[in-house]
């Protein structure tokens, strides 16, 4: 269990499962699903983090991930910094506001403080939508395509194996934060707050820095959609999508490392299977969160639980 | 070792704690009883930093510890336990003890994330100490089952296990025996008695009273935010003050 670098079954499985895929991806729209999930997924394993393991809600986190798209976007179109330097720089800069909005907004706890990240995830989208200047206000603005060090990534394979390959090491990386005394301390703070607080942990530093490193983790994905896609609006930034990453984190399994991956694949796919119920899309789409959450209020990743309970009952 | 002089707080216009001063002997339990809602609690939240005073100071080994925050004063050797039980569920019960040497571990993130040598290293480290203080109450086999599972005893004495984590050298002890049977009050006043053999000094805020004479080196009384009384225990039994304020003004036959 504490071998050195950790790299267990799971994360191998994974590894094959995400390269085995393109080979069944026919075309661009099927790539597209797929990457847009892979960057999902991304957003979502910070969201877990937050939600699931230290126990904080986060309505803002679709804005999050949208502004830190729009800083990124904005060095690289109209000052001509590099895409790989003005992501960092956007990174940078999210880190740095994450950090202080976090101060006063993680003191509240539960609906207080889903209303708070609520509040700044609205600020941010009219913001957005107001500053068209530097925005193209809710025409959106396109995107200069997305290269590192002179080599361009033009192609949708490109863009899996770059998402595929992040998403690997986040998690890899996850994993190991999650099972090491840091790790430990944010269960402690979804446990109970005073416990933590009296063997001498400073709770209120370790909020911010989870929520600092969620911010990260969505701001690079953010900046990553945009780039692939070209095309950066307010939408990405928009109440919808925060929610949206909300109910990945929550239908997945909430405090599952793979919880959220799998919500994110789900609710990313949905969408795209069922637009041939045209008028009921949405309808449908709802219903089927609501079975899932009624029968498996503790996400679909505990379905695999039971699964391994029940083989593992019959071996015996 | 502990010394508190004239400390006050006050709840809107009532005086939870009104002038109060004691001081507490090293290597004592030293227990504070009274009625319900003399304050007691609140002195306790006011020590470990959770509530400001609103006046007076508190000394630890003659340094100023006043109005200094709860996890700084763990550092500094006071940690404590809580009246209703602050156990985190969703953890197994060796996560909870392993939490208590948390101020021994390294928790950078750069290492954290890469498995640095010395984060596993202190984790095997502190897993052998975790179980070797579960070992104390008898909880080595429970030790990864999810805290959730188990009885309010077990819980109890859990709490006070985790405070040893921190290798404090004074632990204020709420009620810790609230709610459990005699056997499980035994237990815990053995456990008590055994922290206290390794110089840990100990405050203790009990209503349990045969529990509380037993153990306690000294026993200060409240009553309304004030000191009644104080004295060793064969004192404060023949208290006259202490008996009317737990029986009554009644006539004393």
């Amino acid at each position: 269990m504490l071998k050195r670098y950790n790299i267990s079954q799971d994360i191998i499985v994974l590894a094959i499962l995400l390269f085995i895929a393109p080979f069944f991806f026919q075309n661009d729209f099927i790539y597209e699903i797929a990457i847009v999930s892979l960057l999902n997924a991304l957003i979502c394993v910070g969201l877990n983090m937050l939600m699931g393991y230290a126990g904080q809600v986060s309505l803002g986190h679709g804005a999050f991930a949208g502004l830190g798209g729009y800083i990124a976007v904005i060095l690289s179109s109209n000052y001509g910094i590099s895409p790989l330097f003005s992501i960092f720089i956007a990174i940078v800069t999210m880190a740095i506001f994450a950090f202080i909005i976090s101060k006063p907004i993680l003191k509240l706890r539960g609906h207080y403080l889903a209303m708070a990240t609520l509040g700044v995830g609205i600020i941010i989208s009219i913001v957005l939508n107001v500053e068209d200047e530097l925005t193209g206000g809710s025409d959106g603005m396109s995107v200069d395509s997305f290269s590192v060090f002179g080599y361009e990534f033009t192609d949708s394979l490109q863009w899996y194996i770059l998402c595929a390959v992040l998403l690997i090491f986040t998690i890899w990386m996850f994993k190991n934060l999650i099972n090491s005394p840091f790790g430990r301390v944010l269960k402690s703070i979804e446990g109970s707050q005073k416990a933590a607080n009296s063997v001498g942990i400073n709770v209120s530093h370790y909020k911010s820095v989870v929520f600092v490193i969620s911010v990260v983790i969505a701001t690079l994905a953010g900046s990553l959609y945009a780039f692939f896609s070209g095309f950066i609006s307010p939408s990405e930034a928009s109440f919808s999508h925060s929610i949206e990453l909300v109910v990945m984190v929550v239908l997945g399994g909430l405090g599952r490392v793979y919880g959220a991956i799998i919500g994110a694949v789900i609710l990313t796919i949905l969408p795209q299977l069922l637009t041939s119920f045209e008028d009921y899309q949405t309808l449908i789409y709802g219903a089927i969160i609501i079975f899932v959450m009624m029968f498996m209020p503790k996400g679909i990743a505990s379905l695999f639980d039971d699964i391994k309970r029940r083989l593992f009952a019959q071996n015996k | 070792m502990l010394k508190i002089n004239n400390i006050t707080k006050q709840f809107g216009g009532i005086k939870a704690v009104d002038d109060f001063s004691f001081r507490v002997k090293k290597g004592h339990i030293h227990s504070i009883i009274g009625p319900n809602g003399a304050g007691k609690t609140t002195l306790v939240n006011m020590i470990t930093g959770v509530y400001k005073t609103d006046n007076g100071t508190i000394f630890l080994d003659g340094a100023d510890i006043t109005n200094i925050s709860t996890d700084k004063l763990v550092h500094r050797g006071i940690c404590r336990t809580f009246q209703n039980l602050e156990i985190c569920e969703n953890m197994t019960v060796l996560e909870n003890v392993l939490l208590g040497f948390d101020k021994y571990m390294d928790k950078s993130l750069l290492k954290s994330c890469f498995r640095a040598k010395s984060i596993l290293e202190d984790e095997i480290r502190y897993k052998d100490r975790a179980i070797h203080l579960l070992g104390l109450i008898g909880l080595e086999k429970v030790a990864h089952q999810k805290a959730e599972n188990l009885s309010y005893g077990i819980l109890k004495k859990l709490e006070i296990v985790r405070a040893l984590g921190t290798s404090p050298e004074l632990i204020l002890l709420d009620e810790p025996v609230a709610g459990l049977n005699p056997k499980e009050t035994k237990e815990v006043s053995d456990l008590i008695k055994t922290v206290v053999a390794d110089e840990v000094t100990i405050v203790l805020v009990e209503h349990d009273m045969k529990m509380v004479m037993d153990i306690s080196d000294y026993i200060t009384v409240m009553n309304f935010g004030k000191k009644l009384a104080q004295g060793i225990p064969s004192e404060i039994v023949n208290n006259k003050d202490v008996i009317r304020a737990y029986l009554g003004n009644g006539v004393v036959c």
